[in-house]
């Protein structure tokens, strides 16, 4: 190797001895603010017009639900069978339905339902799914499997058919609290199964090992370090979920077991619309859209956050 | 800050012609044109830039670069992460990644210019031509697809074979890429191949259509010293054999002047240095080869030591007197000894059978204070199996541990919670070793926090000094770990480790995931550390180089066992082992004299 | 392979004991007295009352009913209905529909699931791909009963284009709408997993090398990007056909099925526990079933589950 033919445009040649391209090896960044990793979260769907989108949606439809008196004053339990599917005329901007009831102020109203619904279930089923799944993922071993049977259980049976089952021995005492006892029964498995594994992979981490060596006990390393790395996943799927539970409560309403009649839904307005749809198809189309554009709202925010949130689309 | 004005590069190019007197002889080792006419360019690379568009802008990847390859030569092209390297090794194949595009420049193959390639032409030219070794071996073979498979298929694809040909050859080619008994193999599936396996298939997939020009990116960077050599070695054979020319992309400056006759520099998108290996070895130029030159862990360097004359911090026996000392009764400067340490693991074979895996098989060694002791190991020696028992992660099936000469078996809970204190670890992974979610200051607190340690304003103090004394700004302590570099995450780790005042740290490949730049940075830091706080480290690594530089003791481990022991200056000169000498052997570029500064 | 099977078997052991139990508690729990009903206005003599409920063993403990029930089963007897007839012929009219029903829902959901999830994950951020995705959203937002009546509405009332409701003979075009009805919501899941799996396939490292071998684009993209991004894909499309026959209730109501969900809606009002118990019991099994038909697909895709 120590004689070694040069071929022309291999010379020994160096560019101009330029520091300033140079730099000091391994500088702190100190030009920006710092960067947590929701901050940058935060950045990056500050930037996405669909989260705006979303979020105006879901704060519409909460408002709504909190507040339905601001938006009309109109009794949407009031019926006049003279106006039955009447047209929109200066009051009433979405006409009447069968039972010449106001489409607008039933289309506000059963925000209510819907919204506490999907909030509460929501609520439940993260709290259970996530002790069951963060105890199985964390212990391993015999916990393990006895939770994710469990899980699978519930996987195993038909939700649907299940649910009517379980409204029709609750038939004499319905209410939005059995709706979403119900749904929430079928819905933690799901979000356990998520957090099983994403404590599976955080509880990997070398950081976790560091803190292990450092004496740190098994719970409170749960608590520092594993589930606040876990929680993306379980986040973007609560956020979905809450949309599909707002369809499920709708489901259940069509089928009749749902929530009682006494409670204004649009799942119940969109089933007794099903036998006007040819005269009237206004009738339909209100409570639906207000209920797609609901849970629009929330899927597309749960799919937002999940691109904010991906470690992989960052370094 | 890096906004240099280009049209000056273009100019700012001097050429110095050293071309070593008379040697202008026919030489050996690479084929030159037969006759007298200067031999014409396989690859030619001219004023060549891409860019890529970022949300914040266009970031200038590439930046004017020029650099050629004779047909059979080997050429290295150098740099450290985001130094461009792998970008211009991508251009040429065409396959430029995400938002990259070439901005100006060419690109010439056999003298046609194929900066600007149709698709159809970039297929005709790939394989066939230009062959690709990638990086990490694992993950560029598709798992779902048989070894033979996947072999066939370049074949098929460039029209070399077809059919039950193809398979013949294709098992061929594998058994040349060094796979015995390469007919069973071919049917396997990827993840039943070890690293070095799976690199030699690649390799065979590389050369299959037998190309002109190969591009080995980081082709063994992944894998163990050892079997890095001899992947190199035998790649070196083939291309000989066949002629074809191969472009190194490393960061490893050793191993480009052994195994390139001519080497690119780059930084930061530019080429900053080029010519003939052994000139840029021993007489580079640019401030920046001259600074890789000497961070370059090879054979010549020395023991680090630290800025201050060392291990003389008042009240702390000296290395010297701990030895003496240790040598006696009294063992005075002993903080730790192992004795006939054993794990054994329960696993499964590839058949679903039980078996008992020996990880670690009577294992003993002492760390004196204020010294450093390295275990070298390849993968499945076994090194971190007893870095986590002396951490008590693991708990050994025999053998014992003293601190300080207490048996860690008879501590109680709450003595071995303080005896935690210690002793901490810095793990390999800058990126996994920081919570992603936690701040700096939370992240060199929590030690604090968990043994309790003061107030929150005497934490905060803490961490500050913790800060200085890693050379980190006191500004970091509010960003986060995913705004720092791997070097600056590894000196929060340390400066997490150092916050209980420990008396030795446990450093798990701790430098291995580094730049050879920054990897000095904080080998030296850990000098200084040691010299100013009489820390003693000990140091689990594969790297012999990186132990030549930091290391008073060594063990040498594989599969388990311990295969030689000795003082650092004793087992370099004068390895006892086949199996040491191997490694040294294998250390890139070991046998390089370097330039060592003006 | 054999290993990792086996133990996939012994875990749905449980599982189908679990459910099941679960099933009958429940129904157990349904309100009502069937056998007060069976006597009609005049009711039951006592003596009758108890001969019947010995022989359905009605005066024993859950768990007791439940072991009998279980014994039923595995003796291929799954009871009487109240007014005598056999449960298994009422499975017998119930399965096919419902079976035929999702079997053709799982085909329209696959095929144009996969295919729209092809082209909108290679070119990610496209006109194609923003659309698809809107609409897939859409699909998910919307309840299927909803997406149902329009279908019904615009497809068969006014364009009258395929039938309203089924025939009797289960012709492929008057199952037809049902079945997309029934797949829409499958369909746009089964768009968005496989669109994420080839977008994050496309940029594997392998891919790169595939390319880097010289193989065309199509051969790329078909041998390596669509075989890999295709394993998720089609397990869940095997788990689907349990959720599509316990979930076909809706669809069967909006198109006038005598499916299973059906006669089970009919059968929960009436209190006729065999039956409900009995269908639920099978689909529990099909569940079961279709799990292990996706591990053995799964192991077969992956050869890395091989050597589990």
């Amino acid at each position: 190797m120590s004689e070694t033919q040069v071929y022309p445009g291999q010379e020994h040649t160096f560019s101009d001895i330029d520091e300033t391209g140079l730099g000091a090896v391994d500088a702190v960044p100190d030009d920006r603010p710092p960067a947590s990793l929701l901050g940058e979260a935060w950045r990056q769907l500050r930037r996405r017009p669909i989260f705006w989108i979303s979020a105006a949606l879901i704060l519409f439809s909460v408002l709504i639900a909190l507040f339905p008196w601001l938006f009309t004053s109109v009794d949407p339990r009031y019926a006049e069978l003279s106006h039955s599917l009447g047209l929109p005329e200066p009051g009433h901007p979405f006409g009447f339905d069968k039972q010449g009831r106001d489409i607008y102020a039933r289309t506000i109203y059963g925000a209510r339902a819907s919204v506490a619904v999907g909030v509460l279930t929501m609520l439940i089923s993260v709290t259970i799914g996530t002790i069951v799944g963060s105890i199985a993922g964390f212990r391993g071993g015999w916990a393990d499997s006895l939770l994710s049977r469990v899980t699978d259980v519930f996987f195993a049976i038909p939700f649907v058919l299940a649910a009517i089952v379980i409204m029709q021995i609750f038939k004499e005492s319905r209410s939005i609290w059995t709706v979403v006892v119900v749904i929430s029964l079928f819905g933690w498995p799901q979000i356990a199964r998520i957090c099983r594994s994403a404590v599976m992979e955080a509880k990997q981490e070398e950081y976790v090992t560091a803190a292990r060596a450092l004496g740190s006990g098994g719970l409170s390393n749960m608590l520092r370090h594993i589930l606040p790395n876990a929680a993306a996943p379980i986040i973007v799927y609560a956020t979905v979920a809450l949309g599909s539970y707002i369809v499920t409560e709708a489901t259940l309403s069509f089928l009749g077991i749902g929530l009682p009649p006494t409670i204004v839904s649009w799942g119940a307005d969109i089933s007794s619309a099903r036998s006007v749809l040819r005269e009237a198809p206004q009738v339909l189309f209100y409570p639906a859209g207000a209920l797609a554009l609901t849970v629009l709202g929330f899927i597309m925010m749960g799919d937002v956050v999940r691109d904010a949130l991906d470690p992989k689309a960052r370094k | 800050m890096l906004q240099a004005n280009t049209s000056s590069l273009a100019t700012d190019v001097q050429t110095t012609t050293k071309r070593a007197g008379a040697a202008r002889t026919q030489a050996s080792a690479e084929p030159p044109a037969a006759g007298v006419q200067e031999p014409k360019p396989l690859l030619e690379v001219k004023d060549f830039e891409v860019a890529f568009q970022s949300s914040t802008g266009t970031v200038q990847a590439v930046r004017k670069a020029s650099f050629c390859i004779y047909p059979g030569q080997s050429i290295a092209i150098v740099g450290e992460s985001g130094s461009g390297k792998s970008t211009i090794a991508s251009a040429v194949i065409g396959l430029l990644p995400g938002t990259g595009k070439v901005t100006g420049g060419k690109i010439l193959f056999d003298g046609k210019d194929i900066t600007h390639c149709t698709r159809k032409e970039y297929e005709a030219l790939r394989g066939s031509k230009i062959g690709l070794v990638p990086q990490d071996p694992m993950s560029n073979l598709n798992p779902v697809w048989t070894i033979g498979y996947q072999v066939r298929e370049a074949l098929v694809a460039n029209n070399v074979a077809k059919g039950s040909e193809a398979h013949k050859v294709a098992v061929e080619m594998l058994e040349h890429a060094g796979l015995p008994d390469a007919e069973r193999r071919a049917k396997q599936y990827p993840h039943e191949f070890s690293g070095g396996m799976c690199q030699r298939a690649l390799i065979g997939i590389g050369l299959a259509c037998n190309p002109k020009l190969l591009i080995a990116d980081e082709p063994t960077s992944a894998l163990d010293v050892t079997v890095q050599k001899r992947i190199l070695d035998h790649l070196n054979e083939l291309t000989s054999e066949l002629g074809t020319a191969v472009m190194f992309i490393t960061h490893d400056l050793g191993l480009a002047a052994e195994r390139a006759s001519y080497v690119v520099v780059m930084h930061r998108g530019r080429i900053v240095e080029s010519g003939p290996s052994l000139e840029i070895l021993q007489n580079p130029r640019h401030p920046y080869t001259k600074r890789l030159v000497q961070a370059a862990p090879s054979l010549s360097s020395q023991r680090l030591s630290a800025g201050v004359v060392r291990a003389q911090a008042p009240g702390m026996p000296t290395k010297a007197e701990g030895e003496q000392s240790g040598g006696g009764q009294g063992r005075a400067g002993e903080v730790l000894r192992a004795e006939h340490l054993v794990k054994v693991f329960d696993i499964r074979g590839a058949k679903g059978e039980k078996q008992q895996l020996r990880a670690v098989d009577d294992v003993s060694f002492t760390i004196s204070r204020g010294t450093t002791l390295a275990i070298v190991g390849e993968s499945g020696s076994g090194k971190s199996t007893v870095a986590n028992i002396l951490l008590g992660l693991l708990d050994a099936t025999s053998g014992e541990v003293y601190y300080e000469g207490v048996a860690a078996s008879t501590l109680s809970k709450t003595d071995m919670f303080e005896q935690r204190r210690k002793m901490q670890p810095v793990f390999q992974n800058p990126y996994g070793s920081l919570d992603p979610m936690m701040s700096i200051y939370r992240c060199i607190e929590e030690p604090l926090r968990i043994h309790k340690v003061g107030t929150r304003g005497e934490r905060e103090k803490r961490v500050a000094e913790l800060l200085d004394l890693v050379s980190l700004p006191r500004s970091a302590m509010r960003r986060y770990p995913g705004e720092l570099s791997g070097g600056q995450r590894q000196r929060v780790a340390i400066a997490r480790a150092l916050a209980l005042n420990p008396e030795i740290i446990v450093l798990d490949e701790a430098v291995s995931a580094l730049d050879v730049l920054v990897q000095a940075q904080i080998l030296q830091l850990l000098a200084d550390l040691q010299s100013e706080l009489s820390l003693s480290y000990l140091f689990i690594t594969h790297d012999l180089a990186v132990v030549r530089q930091s290391a008073d003791e060594v063990i040498v481990m594989r599969d388990g066992k311990t295969v030689e022991t000795g003082t650092c200056v004793e087992l370099f000169a004068n390895p006892q082992e086949q199996y040491t000498r191997d490694l040294i052997a294998a250390i890139p570029g070991g046998s390089i004299p370097l330039w060592v500064g003006d | 392979m054999k290993r990792y099977v086996g133990r996939r078997l012994l875990q749905l052991i449980p599982v189908f004991f679990g459910a099941t139990f679960l099933i009958y508690a429940m129904v157990y729990a349904l309100p009502g007295d069937p056998i007060a009903a069976l006597g009609g206005d005049k009711g039951l003599p006592p003596a009758v009352r108890l001969a019947i409920e010995k022989e359905y063993h009605l005066d024993q403990p859950l768990i007791v009913q439940y072991l009998y029930y279980l014994k039923g089963i595995f003796t291929f007897d799954f009871g009487v209905t109240f007014s005598g007839r056999p449960v298994v012929e009422v499975m017998a009219d119930a399965f096919p529909w419902t079976l035929k029903l999702a079997l053709m829902a799982i085909v329209f959901e696959s095929v144009f699931g996969i295919a729209f999830g092809v082209f909108a994950g290679l070119r990610r951020g496209g006109v194609f791909d923003s659309t698809v995705l809107v609409l897939s959203l859409l699909l998910i937002a919307v309840p299927v009963f909803v997406i149902g009546f329009l279908l019904q509405f615009i497809i068969g009332v006014k364009l009258g284009w395929l039938p309203v409701t089924v025939d009797r003979s289960m012709s492929f075009k008057s199952m037809l709408m049902p079945a997309i009805v029934l797949g829409a919501v499958s369909f746009a899941y089964i768009l968005r997993l496989t669109r994420t799996e080839v977008a994050r396939n496309a940029t594997a490292d392998y891919v790169r090398t595939a390319t880097a071998k010289g193989l065309s684009r199509p051969q790329v993209v078909t041998r390596h990007i669509l075989r890999n991004s295709l394993i998720p894909v089609i397990t869940f499309i095997g788990a689907d056909l349990g959720a599509l026959m316990g979930g076909a209730i809706v669809t069967e109501g909006i198109f006038n099925i005598p499916g299973v969900g059906g006669t089970m809606y009919k059968a929960i009002f009436q209190g006729e526990a065999a039956t409900v118990v009995s269908f639920t019991t099978i689909l529990v099994l099909v569940y079961i079933f279709t799990s292990l038909i996706v591990d053995l697909l799964y192991a077969a895709l992956d050869p890395r589950i091989r050597y589990e």
